[in-house]
């Protein structure tokens, strides 16, 4: 259960989350949708603290932290509690694909190096990339990089799953691949918080669509609420612009 | 203008020579120090320990503000006056402690300016799988910074390498010393000093060689 309470950040003054409240149930897969500049992108980073919020309350599985005072330790816990997909993929670029999935588990987790391993070996099958396992990323395409940047993620077993515009960043011919395997991780009913652009795939795998404007939830339902029958008039007028 | 006396020379070459090890053992381990305090030094520089800021740039400022040799004189010659426990300090031991300040001020500034040079998104992912700073900069960061400074530091060395032969002027018999004092014996300056050039050159471009090496093996990671 994630439990987000009154979110806020300001950037220089302004309002960039202006106290955001969010309930997501296990294994509930939910979308962020806005334009640009709404303040989805910091949602996501402000709930593993890359960027810090100023207030507000965050509770995800046994971790609770209060925004306003918290701790190195708090900090460290909500990071470990959840996984974050880049949109440019931000592997480690001194390791291979294969260490990319082992070091949170082997560094951060402190699993022995051999369990680590299988377990990155495993995740990498999943992901279609067995073969690129001793590969760096700077030999590997976009779509494959951010597979196993997805696959980074996964392989903790994060009770939170963020996904940061995962495929904003790649070249078209690689986005299919991409959420191909997104969908996979929906089947296996991964609690997900995904910020897209991709409307059609926000329609198959969402439980529910959030629409964001302003630094605030707008609206929010089922997708064939939200998408096919929208109440408010700016989120009429962004799903018109975008189809 | 007389002959130069070339059997004088090839005798002197395996003497000088065996003040090589010397050399290279100053040098060495003056390295290796001056790696892990500038490694620490530019650590400090880009995460800004209150209290600690200004000592680190105090620090920096001296060691490169000031020249190799009287650095090497206050710490051989002037210190133990003041601080009874140096005076058991061999010329040996001053000449690495000296290198390494000296050159771990330098490095700690290409050390740092790698460190920044690190693209954001490595720190961000280090941070988000719940990394320590400590672990992000040992496993993640400096490893990367290790590569864009490498160049730099290889030209380090090589500098302290010769900087090794400012030892003779605290008594320490290495390459520099062993010449000065043969020479001054036959008298034949000329002939001693061009071996001792031409062995420093040959140590300094055999590094230059495996410079290059380094750099293919650092970049083996970035090969598309």
């Amino acid at each position: 259960m994630i439990r987000v309470r009154g979110l806020t950040k300001r950037f220089d003054g302004t309002a960039v989350l202006d106290g955001i409240d969010l309930d997501i149930a296990d294994g509930e897969r939910v979308v962020v949708i806005g334009p640009s500049g709404t303040g989805k992108s910091t949602l996501l980073r402000c709930l593993n603290f890359l960027d810090r919020p100023n207030a507000g309350t965050i509770e995800i599985g046994d971790v609770s932290v209060d925004a306003a005072k918290a701790t190195k330790r708090d900090i460290l816990a909500l990071r470990r509690a959840t996984s974050f997909v880049f949109q440019n993929y931000a592997l480690f670029a001194n390791k291979t694909a294969k260490e990319n999935i082992m070091e949170a588990l082997v560094t951060v987790h402190d699993r022995p190096r051999d369990e680590a391993e299988r377990r990155a070996l495993e995740v990498l099958g999943e992901t279609g990339l067995a073969e690129k396992a001793d590969s760096y990323p700077a030999a590997l395409s976009g779509g494959q990089q951010q597979r196993v940047g997805i696959g980074r993620a996964m392989a903790i077993g994060a009770d939170l799953m963020l996904f940061d515009e995962p495929t904003s960043a790649l070249d078209p011919e690689w986005v299919g691949e991409v959420l191909d395997l997104m969908r996979r991780v929906a089947e296996q009913r991964q609690t997900m918080l995904i910020v897209t652009h991709e409307m059609q795939f926000a329609r198959e795998i969402a439980d529910r669509v959030v629409f964001m404007e302003g630094g605030r939830i707008v609206e929010e339902g089922p997708p064939q609420e939200v998408l096919e029958a929208p109440r408010d008039e700016r989120l009429r007028r962004f799903l018109r612009r975008v189809s | 203008m007389r002959a130069l006396d070339l059997d004088y020379m090839l005798g002197l070459v395996p003497v000088i020579l065996g003040y090589v090890p010397l050399t290279l053992f100053m040098a060495v381990v003056a390295m290796a120090c001056a790696l892990v305090l500038a490694s620490l030094l530019a650590v400090e520089r880009v995460v800004r320990v209150p209290g600690l800021d200004w000592l680190v740039v105090l620090f920096i400022s001296f060691f490169r503000g000031t020249p190799l040799l009287v650095q090497l004189f206050l710490f051989y010659y002037g210190l133990p006056q003041v601080i009874g426990f140096l005076t058991q300090i061999n010329g040996v031991t001053a000449a690495i402690m000296g290198l390494t300040l000296h050159f771990s001020a330098y490095m700690a500034e290409a050390i740092r300016a790698a460190i920044t040079g690190v693209d954001r998104s490595q720190w961000e992912a280090a941070q988000s799988i719940g990394m320590t700073q400590g672990q992000m900069m040992r496993r993640i960061v400096l490893p990367q910074a290790a590569r864009i400074a490498a160049p730099t530091l290889v030209n380090y060395f090589i500098d302290m390498i010769k900087g090794t032969s400012l030892a003779f002027t605290l008594g320490v018999t290495e390459m520099m010393g062993a010449t000065q004092k043969e020479a001054s014996g036959s008298f034949l300056y000329f002939e001693a000093f061009l071996v001792v050039a031409i062995l420093y050159w040959i140590i300094v471009e055999t590094l230059n060689q495996g410079q290059k090496q380094l750099e293919t093996h650092l970049n083996k990671a970035y090969a598309r």
